[in-house]
């Protein structure tokens, strides 16, 4: 298929991540964040199986179709069940305000950006510039990690970063090889029971799922 | 490879059995057998390792040369004495009620997985099921540490959880940045991420990818091997979790983390030609040591003391490595050994002590030579050893490495001299109290299986005194693998 | 010659089209709502009656609150003269930077701040601090969008970066569609429409624009008024020539013209059936979250300009 539509839809994927990490770091309420959680599991699976497509690598349908099923539909509608069962405050709650966090954001892609510089003028794979984007989505689901208090929000910012190597993998080199991506396809759906496992701990020890109330 | 098939299918065998079998005694029983079949084979596959040099496994799935197979033995033999400690030990645990029947189970299927997890690492050939197996380690360690579920150990295990899974993200972001250099080179396919014939084509990788590569590697990997700034995990977890499980976390966890990032270290010293990687992991090294040193002396917790020992001496190893030359990673590969083995007689010794004085509290726990003489000089004991005075082993790979360093960086010498002063001070400031002295009334005597701490030690002892040839002769390939000799 | 007259054509009819335009608009959204409405030319008699009433200055109204409404106007116009309407090159087109047409608009904004605040009624005040908080906020997005466009074009010429666009032809580049999404953003609050703010209203807790010309009436107001119209209409311009140019003319010949014409009026009417749906959609935002509605509209900006730089030169 045509190079050219390949990089048009990585392109347009790319663009699609960096605003949903935007967007995942200045939600407010819960439910719209795992909106975007999701949304950013369905970009990704779109993303894997066009790439998929167009560059005729059918290991790619395998993983376009457990990301969906895994990072689009499971993973959000158990966070939302656990959210709802615990009764979770609905309200994210930052512990930077959210004017700063987007600066920092902001200074983090320019940053990552910098970074990538000399890879980009070396290489010639036609998708190398995702990298950067890759990059920028890591960093920012780690600073949503380290600003917020809920133990959930973490969840959801570690499994952004997963998403986001997720997509460098596809973006820049047309997927990692099978045994790669099943492996962490794998890791995650393990991390989230133990994640899930974790929640009931946390709130039957602390009653609460607010981080600040295990550091004593 | 039968052998290789036992090596690796036994422990997972064990952990899907242990996972079923609820029988306390049996399960113990069980857990050691496994891990002593599992010694059995890799001291096999080590002698294999020794007559032929490199030997490949299932199709290039697996290898092992003398850098690996060497972990491999250390890996199945502390793990065997820690089974030997830990049968003892986790029943005192259930018979005071902190955990129950269910717990254990728990315990003995998770440390049977944390087995394999380690044994998977250390042999493959891919990078990224040695990515995969390190986290396989962790999630199996996060559930041990949480074992007792009081609030300070769920909030040690989720702190272990969460760093531990972004340092780990991070290393697989190196990872496919490191794809993304060598997919260029190999093709796509499980080829690009085959360590061996990476390390054969290494000099046609990009090197800017490589080094921006080696940086997500060192930051993801470092995290695990509990270098500063992302060691605060690696306390915590040790403190919180049961003894058992701080011994093999600092005596084998944080070797495995530091084994892939010296494999990640060799492709990329090839492909820059540099440096480069060897300089990043002696900063890091350094910083963690004068932090490890630092923060020694504020602990009021004795699990947490020694665990700031464990990422002091990670801290040198992971600088010594990074010097690089032949020495230098022989004194590495020394240090890890008599570390982990002393380290973990260490932690078997501290859980007897805490078992007996009921707390782990450092300034409630007094005279513990008068009490239980065993515990007490075991602690002693293992305080010198650890500490570098001679003639235990630790003494000779310290030697060793300033050895190293003045050959090649005089000018480190005196941070790592200041560093270590500065740590051994810490350990006898608190140790000399807690072993001389009355002891207090509500200690109680524990069946102390002081065994496998003795057998620890007098290895330790023996290192110190004269490597024994075999084992020289094959740390000698090792380091010369590592420094880029080749075989 | 030509050129000159078809220029000083195409800034005329902006200026006597809008209120037209804003006529147009109420009488889509009355529709919209099951209501007659007025007709179309009805702010036109609104003006010529306002026009010809006598003013009511209050007493310790300074010479700005009276130079205001005029200064506003004339700032709006010259805006306008900036954005090309029906012919993208004229004489003058070496003026029509983007910075000179955001600082024309600033001035208009400041003017009407401060004549709301000169008169020192509660209202004038409470307007002007927050039509200035917003603006401090809406001039930086704004600008951001169009520099998405001015790096793409290497210009902040409007003439130029019209003229890159039409030969690039059809665009699907993400930093454009993000520039795209935070100009409209941009133009709901610097028009004062709804979700943001109420043109319709006389509500004290709401409102924003219209705080700041309670004051005025007779000549004053008309001319605001008119000033506020012609903005809707060069905001629309402006997002045309930005991301829809197609169809603008290049040359002055009076087929091309008249199709540019025609285009231009098909792509208010479109313009304008989106904001009427959106404005009768739509409930008012609280006023306090207009802030973060805007820098919204900066990220998204900025996000489109880091996708500029990323994907888009990192790709050449």
């Amino acid at each position: 298929m045509s190079t050219e539509l390949l990089q048009q839809i990585i392109t347009m994927g790319a663009a699609l991540m960096l605003l949903i990490s935007f967007a995942l770091l200045s939600q407010k309420r819960m439910l719209s964040l795992l909106h975007w959680f999701a949304l950013q599991g369905i970009v990704l699976a779109a993303v894997t199986a066009l790439v998929g497509y167009t560059s005729d690598n059918t290991e790619l349908y395998v993983s376009a179709a457990i990301t969906l099923l895994l990072k689009g539909m499971l993973l959000p509608w158990v966070l939302w069940k656990i959210i709802r069962q615990m009764h979770v405050h609905r309200e994210v709650e930052p512990l930077v305000n959210m004017p700063v966090t987007m600066l920092i954001a902001a200074a983090l892609v320019v940053f990552s950006y910098q970074v990538t510089l000399p890879i980009e003028h070396l290489s010639h794979l036609i998708t190398r510039n995702t990298i950067a984007v890759a990059m920028a989505n890591v960093l920012l689901g780690m600073l949503m990690m380290i600003t917020r208090k809920k133990a959930i929000t973490q969840v959801v910012g570690f499994l952004a970063i997963e998403n986001s190597l997720f997509f460098a993998g596809v973006g820049a080199t047309y997927g990692m090889p099978l045994v790669a991506e099943l492996g962490v396809a794998f890791d995650v759906l393990i991390a989230s029971v133990v994640f899930g496992l974790f929640f009931y701990q946390i709130r039957d020890t602390f009653e609460s799922l607010d981080l600040n109330k295990m550091e004593k | 490879m039968s052998w290789f098939a036992v090596l690796l299918g036994v422990p997972l065998v064990a952990a899907v059995w242990l996972a079923v079998d609820a029988h306390p005694y049996r399960s113990a029983r069980i857990n050691i057998v496994a891990a002593a079949i599992s010694l059995l084979a890799s001291l096999e596959l080590a002698l294999q390792v020794l007559d032929a040099g490199r030997i490949t496994v299932w199709n290039n799935w697996f290898f092992m040369d003398a850098f690996n197979v060497f972990l491999v033995a250390l890996t199945a033999f502390v793990a065997t004495t820690t089974a030997i400690f830990s049968g003892p030990y986790m029943r005192h645990e259930m018979d005071n009620g902190k955990i129950d029947a269910k717990r254990l189970r728990l315990y003995h299927a998770m440390s049977q997985l944390f087995v394999f997890g380690m044994f998977l690492g250390q042999t493959s050939n891919n990078l990224a099921i040695i990515w995969l197996s390190l986290e396989i380690a962790t999630l199996a360690t996060v559930l041990l540490v949480s074992l007792y579920r009081t609030p300070g150990s769920i909030a040690a295990a989720w702190k272990y959880l969460i760093i531990c899974g972004v340092g780990i993200s991070l290393a697989l972001f190196g990872t496919a940045m490191l794809y993304f250099a060598s997919s260029d080179v190999l093709g796509h396919g499980d080829a690009a991420l085959t360590w061996t014939l990476l390390y054969d084509a290494a000099d046609k990788l990009d090197p800017t990818v490589m080094s921006l590569a080696f940086v997500f590697l060192m930051v993801g990997y470092g995290t695990k091997v509990g270098l500063a700034p992302m060691h605060t995990w690696l306390p915590s977890a040790h403190a919180e979790g049961p003894t058992p499980v701080s011994a093999v976390l600092s005596g084998l966890l944080l070797n495995l983390a530091l084994y892939s990032l010296v494999r990640c270290k060799m492709l990329v010293d090839v492909s820059t030609g540099s440096h480069l990687a060897g300089n990043l992991m002696m900063g890091f090294g350094l910083l963690s040591l004068l932090v490890a040193g630092f923060s020694l002396h504020k602990q009021q917790d004795i699990k947490r003391m020694f665990s700031f020992s464990s990422i002091e001496h990670m801290a040198l190893m992971t600088f010594t490595f990074g010097i690089g030359t032949p020495v230098a990673n022989f004194a590495a590969m020394l240090h890890m050994t008599t570390h982990s083995l002393v380290k973990s007689a260490i932690f078997f010794t501290v859980g007897h002590a805490a078992q007996s004085m009921g707390t782990q509290v450092m300034a409630s726990i007094r005279g513990l030579i008068n009490h239980q003489p065993g515990i007490g000089w075991g602690l002693l004991i293992g305080t010198c050893a650890i500490a570098g005075f001679p003639p235990f082993g630790v003494f000779t790979s310290e030697f060793l490495i300033f050895s190293a360093a003045l050959q090649s960086y005089p000018w480190t010498v005196s941070v790592l001299l200041l560093g270590l002063l500065i740590a051994v001070a810490g350990l006898f400031r608190f140790v000399p109290d807690m072993a001389y002295g009355k002891a207090p009334e509500h200690a109680k005597l524990v069946h102390a299986n002081m065994l496998p701490v003795y057998i620890h030690f007098s290895l330790a002892l023996l290192l110190g005194i004269s490597i024994p040839g075999f084992l020289s002769g094959w740390y000698h390939q090792a380091a010369a693998l590592i420094a880029g000799g080749g075989l | 010659m030509t050129i000159l007259l078809v220029n000083i054509a195409q800034i005329l009819l902006m200026v006597l089209a809008a209120p037209m335009a804003a006529g147009i608009v109420k009488k889509m959204k009355a529709r919209m709502q099951n209501r007659q409405g007025a007709g179309i030319f009805q702010p036109y008699r609104d003006l010529s009656k306002l026009f010809g009433k006598e003013m009511v200055l209050a007493d310790h109204a300074s010479w700005i609150f009276r130079a205001a409404p005029y200064i506003i106007f004339t700032s709006t116009v010259l805006a306008a003269s900036v954005v090309p309407v029906i012919v993208v090159d004229s004489p003058f087109s070496w003026t029509a930077d983007v910075i000179a047409l955001a600082g024309f608009l600033a001035i208009g904004t400041f003017f009407t701040a401060l004549a709301g605040m000169d008169i020192g009624t509660v209202f004038g005040g409470m307007g002007a601090s927050r039509e200035m908080t917003f603006a401090a906020l809406a001039e930086p997005a704004l600008l951001m969008s169009i520099f998405v466009l001015s790096v793409t074009a290497q210009s902040t010429n409007l003439s130029v970066m019209i003229h890159h666009i039409l030969d690039a032809g059809i665009l699907l580049k993400p930093s454009i569609a993000f520039a795209l999404i935070a100009m409209l953003m941009v133009s709901i609050v610097e028009n004062g429409r709804i979700p943001v703010d109420n043109p319709g209203t006389h509500l004290e807790v709401t409102m924003i624009h219209e705080a700041m010309l309670l004051e005025y009436s007779g000549r004053h107001l008309a001319l605001i008024e008119w000033a506020t119209q012609i903005k809707l209409v060069l905001f629309a311009t402006l997002i045309f020539d930005l991301f829809f140019p197609w169809g603008i003319s290049t040359a002055v010949a009076t087929s091309a013209l008249l199709i540019a014409l025609g285009l231009w009026v098909f792509k208010l009417m479109l313009f304008f059936v989106l904001l009427v749906i959106m404005e009768t959609a739509l409930a008012k935002m609280r006023l306090f979250e207009v802030p973060q509605f805007l820098s919204t509209a900066f990220f998204l900006a900025l996000l489109g300009m880091f996708m500029h730089y990323i994907l888009e030169v990192g790709a050449q």
